[in-house]
């Protein structure tokens, strides 16, 4: 296997192989999750700073624990209190980062292209897209993609209903690039006012009633719906939302039987998702947690690990 | 393409040159070296077999069916996956992949039978024996080595071997198992400047 990818931007220029392999070696991290001691030595002696412009819990924390079950040495450098706040330009920021001998950077930034022009800045380091702005939230797509994976294997032919908000959802762009490649349909459902002008565009179709959406599915992703949409005008109310497309145990009867429920998080109880389906047992959002810990210790691996640097 | 480059070094052709070791030879030795572990051990109480990735798997495997056959007796036999703690990552050519660890008993307190194919450096089996405690503490490690080859770069010496073939540097010594290589066979093989 020749891996080609020093930085992890977005998912358009990774093809089937690519992702196979991240599966694979993700698999090989995942048994590392279950041993009394977690942590192996191979990325001794690498920096790798947590550079996070926008709040973050899940996808910090889970970077983190991936960086030091590796053995990294970890900096988070927050924007909040930073140089940032003091008017540090995203290129400066990234051209102290390298003299401090950083060797890779996970970014999470509000502005469309920031970690791909982060990428472009670092000669040496390798760049981690820890989502940007609407655009991209790979880590999050391949971790999604990983737990289908294991527990459905192939995924070829297989069948994806993805409901809610995907005009503003990273993830949702995202998830669709990284299922698409794997031979996975994907239909889309939620207000008209929160679904792009072209679906087709993104590689999905648009059902207005997510009943159709559902229909076959073998897997149903829920994306979160944002309160301030409301506030917007997106959508009149929570409640009617949650009546209309919230996935309740009458709504998940439309897909396959044993369909995986999944959610990038943090869940709204009541709103995009029921607590009965959230805790019931097609549910895959724990799973979720734990598969983004090992994907990312593939990717830091495959990335940082081999002679690519 | 990983496994290709690996015996290939990415630099040269490799060619075969003697080979030292028949299929029906390496049985003889295995069942040779499967009884002196029964002997030294006296018997085999405790003991976890250990086959490093790849070929070290196969091997252990067979070892396993032996004592399967000359002590009626099935003793476990995990899978060791070292990648993760090799010191030469950044010298590699290629990706380096991580198998699977697979180990079905607790290792605490068992006697670890260690199988590899080739004995070089000795570095593929320090970064073992780290992988080993970092599994638990196992009473004792004792390592079974199909072919020595010699230029040690570390203290660890074998504890069984099946055969010594002293080597140069520019050779490599190719341990083939017919699960993977269509036949079992150890052969030398040498770089060919292309």
């Amino acid at each position: 296997m020749e891996w080609r990818h020093r930085h992890v931007i977005d998912l358009d220029t990774w093809d089937r192989s690519d992702l196979q392999f991240i599966m694979e070696q993700s698999r090989s991290m995942d048994e590392l999750l279950d041993r009394p001691i977690k942590k192996v030595p191979a990325l001794r002696g690498k920096l790798v700073v947590n550079l996070f412009f926008e709040a973050s819990t899940r996808t910090r924390v889970s970077f983190e624990l991936a960086e030091k079950f590796l053995s990294a040495d970890v900096v988070n450098w927050s924007a909040s209190g930073s140089s940032t706040g003091k008017g540090e330009t995203l290129r400066d920021t990234a051209w102290t980062l390298e003299a401090m001998g950083a060797d890779a950077v996970v970014i999470r930034h509000g502005a469309v292209g920031a970690a791909d022009y982060l990428a472009r800045k670092l000669r040496k380091s390798s760049v981690f897209n820890g989502g940007d702005g609407a655009h991209a939230h790979p880590t999050q797509a391949l971790l999604d993609l990983y737990t289908a994976w294991k527990k459905l294997g192939d995924l070829d032919g297989m069948k994806m209903a993805m409901i809610g908000d995907v005009l503003h959802s990273r993830v949702a762009r995202s998830d669709i690039i990284a299922f698409n490649r794997m031979g996975v349909k994907v239909e889309l459902s939620g207000p008209a006012t929160l679904m792009p002008r072209d679906t087709h565009a993104l590689g999905a179709e648009f059902r207005e009633d997510p009943r159709d959406a559902l229909k076959g599915a073998d897997i149903v992703y829920l994306l979160r719906i944002q309160r301030e949409r409301q506030e917007e005008g997106m959508f009149p109310s929570l409640d009617e939302y949650h009546q209309f497309f919230g996935a309740d145990d009458e709504l998940l009867e439309f897909a396959r039987p044993g369909a995986l429920v999944m959610h990038p998080g943090p869940i709204n109880r009541g709103v995009e998702i029921s607590s009965t389906v959230a805790d019931g047992a097609q549910s895959m959002i724990l799973g979720q947690v734990r598969s983004g810990v090992a994907l990312r210790m593939a990717l830091l691996f495959v990335c940082l690990g081999g002679a690519n640097q | 393409m990983w496994v290709f480059n690996l015996f290939f070094g990415g630099e040269g052709v490799l060619k075969d040159k003697t080979r030292v070791m028949t299929g029906k030879d390496m049985e003889r030795v295995l069942k040779r070296m499967s009884h002196e572990i029964l002997e030294r051990n006296r018997g085999l109480g405790d003991m976890v077999i250990v086959g490093i990735q790849r070929r070290g798997v196969y091997l252990a495997n067979r070892i396993r069916d032996i004592f399967n056959t000359i002590e009626s007796v099935r003793i476990p036999t995990g899978v060791l996956d070292i990648t993760l703690y090799r010191d030469d990552l950044t010298l590699l050519h290629d990706q380096p992949v991580v198998h699977s660890t697979s180990i079905p008993e607790d290792v605490n307190a068992r006697k670890i039978l260690l199988v590899d194919d080739v004995l070089y450096t000795g570095r593929t089996i320090r970064a073992a024996l780290d992988a080993l405690m970092d599994l638990g503490r196992p009473s004792c490690v004792q390592l079974a080595v199909l072919v020595d080859r010699g230029h040690r770069e570390l203290p660890i010496h074998p504890d069984y071997v099946g055969r010594t073939v002293p080597t140069s540097r520019n050779e490599v010594v190719e341990v083939r198992v017919s699960e993977l290589d269509g036949k079992d066979e150890v052969v030398i093989c040498e770089r060919e400047d292309s």
